[in-house]
């Protein structure tokens, strides 16, 4: 379906806007490397987006979108600190008959700052707030830094954390793991049988007697984890105290300033998860200054799993009750993304972007 | 007429020639043995078209053929949400054949998706590249990891001597049909125990955009009554 004329013109008001707050226009390639997004975010975005062939430049993707472009960009030879906006098509593969659109149009606006994050996110957070307004969306924010920081801070050994850090954003894996690693349910038949098995030789005994080795992992990698394996086997449970408090955290849902409070509490048992809680209560501080109506805006510790998996830190999205609509626009934080494709260099970034012809659909039905 | 789309050549053929046979539709081919074109007898307004036994789920979603015989792993690796696309008819009990995963043998700390997950986080850090899974079923490996949480692999593609791959270093795991297993056990592989990413056989399926005018339908209930199997709703 063709983009409509409405689109079009919330997209221009939208990009207007973004240049009057003091960003930077820019553009991006529609064909990108297919290497690199498919390095960042794995076999999934195959699934997601289309993928072509370039004869000189191999396999291209047509962008899914555009933080990873603008990334780049700024990271060979931006400003610092700098402000972008940037106006176009993403294109996103649908497997599904559906309303979901394959082409739509995004209007982003990203912050490169190394000074104050706490007000770079009020920024962003607030701009959009403002210009979503006339709509009456709900809001919701979450940080993963909170998680990340609740994880580390378990009494349980660095394999195991490794593990939960590598799933936080696919819940249900994350679930099972915490189930498993807490003793709550127990350890696979199989991974039994494994254990048994690892426990009568030593591993270079057993891969010999299995057959001849083959492939790029080395018999050094296979007993290293075979090793692993029995030593996790006699790791003590994660205390059920601990694993409450994560179970607690993760049902958080509250407007801004009730969560606040309520996380200051976990806070109380959860002493690792204190200078996240601090960096959230400035950032809340800080968008109340910039004009946010704080109990309007719901935090939710989970808010961000599952699908938006290169942010790290404050994550935020707008969207309406109406059934069917996807959201109307969503950012956060991606520090980490400017560290891989960095190359050495990093700088704190945070952005987001709003869908215009979410935005014009609900104008129209309004 | 209703257009039956069946596989030209093989033992794929052959039985589903016997398949039909059994229940009082007698099918062959014309003439020649090289000729591909065929016959039905038993149910009036009734056509078959001879395919490559590939080429017949492209045939069924474009709506050329009526009905098809092919594998459910081909139907569901080739069309996208493919319910909107076909009506299971029959499962026809012939072809059975396993869409599994499968590693070295030598792997001995690994035995499930949760073993193979882990792994390729230590493949990657260890190696700097993706852990690779060769396959053909690009759609259906990838959908059956996606659900069961397995992260930082990668999908190369394998159109045939898949489990050869491992050897040349081309790929550290494989997903692909096995029957028997002998396959995989004369390449040193083993198959990881909750791996069955789909239990295929050959099925008989009704194409939803095909033409279905009153004569096709007609014979397609006709068919349906010989057969003893339930009208699909197209």
């Amino acid at each position: 379906m063709p983009i409509a004329p409405a689109a079009r013109a919330e997209a221009a008001r939208l990009f207007d806007a973004f240049r009057e707050a003091g960003a930077v226009p820019v553009e991006t390639d529609i064909l990108q490397p297919a290497e690199t997004l498919l390095d960042l975010y794995g076999e999934d975005i195959r699934a997601r987006a289309y993928v072509t062939t370039d004869p000189l430049r191999g396999e291209m993707m047509l962008r899914p979108d555009f933080t990873v472009p603008v990334v780049q960009m700024h990271m060979a030879h931006g400003a610092d600190p700098a402000r972008y906006c940037y106006m176009g098509e993403v294109f996103r593969r649908q497997d599904h008959a559906g309303p979901r659109a394959s082409e739509y149009l995004q209007v982003g606006y990203e912050v490169f700052t190394r000074d104050a994050p706490a007000q770079a996110e009020a920024e962003v957070f607030a701009l959009f707030d403002d210009l979503l307004a006339p709509l009456r969306p709900k809001a919701a924010m979450g940080d993963i830094g909170l998680l990340v920081a609740a994880v580390e801070g378990l009494g349980t050994t660095a394999r195991r954390k490794a593990a939960l850090l590598r799933h936080i954003w696919r819940p249900r894996r994350f679930r099972a793991l915490m189930d498993r690693f807490a003793g709550c349910t127990p350890a696979p038949a199989a991974r039994l049988r494994l254990l048994e098995r690892l426990a009568t030789g030593q591993p270079a005994e057993l891969m010999a007697q299995a057959g001849p080795h083959l492939g790029l992992r080395e018999p050094d990698e296979i007993a290293e984890r075979a090793v692993a394996l029995l030593e996790d086997a006699a790791t003590p449970a994660i205390a059920a105290r601990e694993a409450d408090l994560i179970d607690d955290l993760l049902r958080l849902s509250a407007p801004a300033p009730q969560a606040l409070e309520r996380l200051e509490d976990l806070g109380v048992d959860m002493p690792s998860i204190r200078p996240a809680v601090g960096r959230l209560a400035t950032r809340l501080e800080a968008m109340e200054k910039a004009g946010v109506w704080l109990r309007q805006v719901t935090f939710e510790a989970s808010h961000g799993r599952s699908t938006l998996e290169y942010y790290d830190g404050f994550v935020f999205s707008f969207f309406s009750d109406r059934a069917g609509i996807p959201p109307i626009a969503s950012g956060g934080r991606y520090d980490a993304l400017t560290r891989v494709l960095g190359g050495g260099r990093e700088i704190p970034a945070v952005g987001g972007v709003i869908r215009p012809g979410v935005v014009a659909a609900l104008k129209g039905a309004a | 007429m209703l257009k039956i789309g069946v596989p030209s050549k093989g033992r794929l053929m052959e039985k589903t020639f016997d398949w039909f046979g059994a229940r009082g539709v007698a099918m062959g081919k014309a003439g020649d043995d090289r000729e591909y074109s065929g016959r039905v007898e038993g149910v009036p307004g009734c056509e078959l078209v001879l395919l490559s036994a590939g080429e017949i789920p492209r045939e069924l979603a474009a709506g050329r053929i009526h009905l098809g015989v092919t594998g459910t792993d081909l139907i569901r690796e080739k069309l996208a949400d493919w319910p909107t696309q076909v009506a299971e008819v029959a499962p026809l009990g012939f072809g059975f054949a396993d869409l599994i995963i499968a590693v070295p043998v030598t792997w001995i700390d690994v035995d499930t998706l949760d073993d193979l997950d882990a792994v390729a986080a230590q493949f990657r850090a260890r190696h700097g590249q993706r852990l690779r899974i060769a396959t053909k079923y690009h759609r259906l490996v990838r959908d059956f990891l996606r659900e069961a949480g397995v992260a930082e692999y990668q999908l190369v593609d394998s159109q045939g001597a898949t489990e050869g791959t491992v050897r040349n270093l081309t790929a550290e795991a494989v997903a692909d049909i096995t029957s028997s297993g002998e396959t995989l056990r004369a390449n040193h592989l083993k198959v990881l125990s909750d791996s069955v990413v789909l239990r295929s056989q050959a099925e008989l399926f009704a194409a939803r955009a095909a033409p279905w005018g009153k004569a096709e339908r007609a014979a397609l209930a006709a068919l349906c009554a010989r057969l003893g199997v339930a009208v699909p709703v197209v």
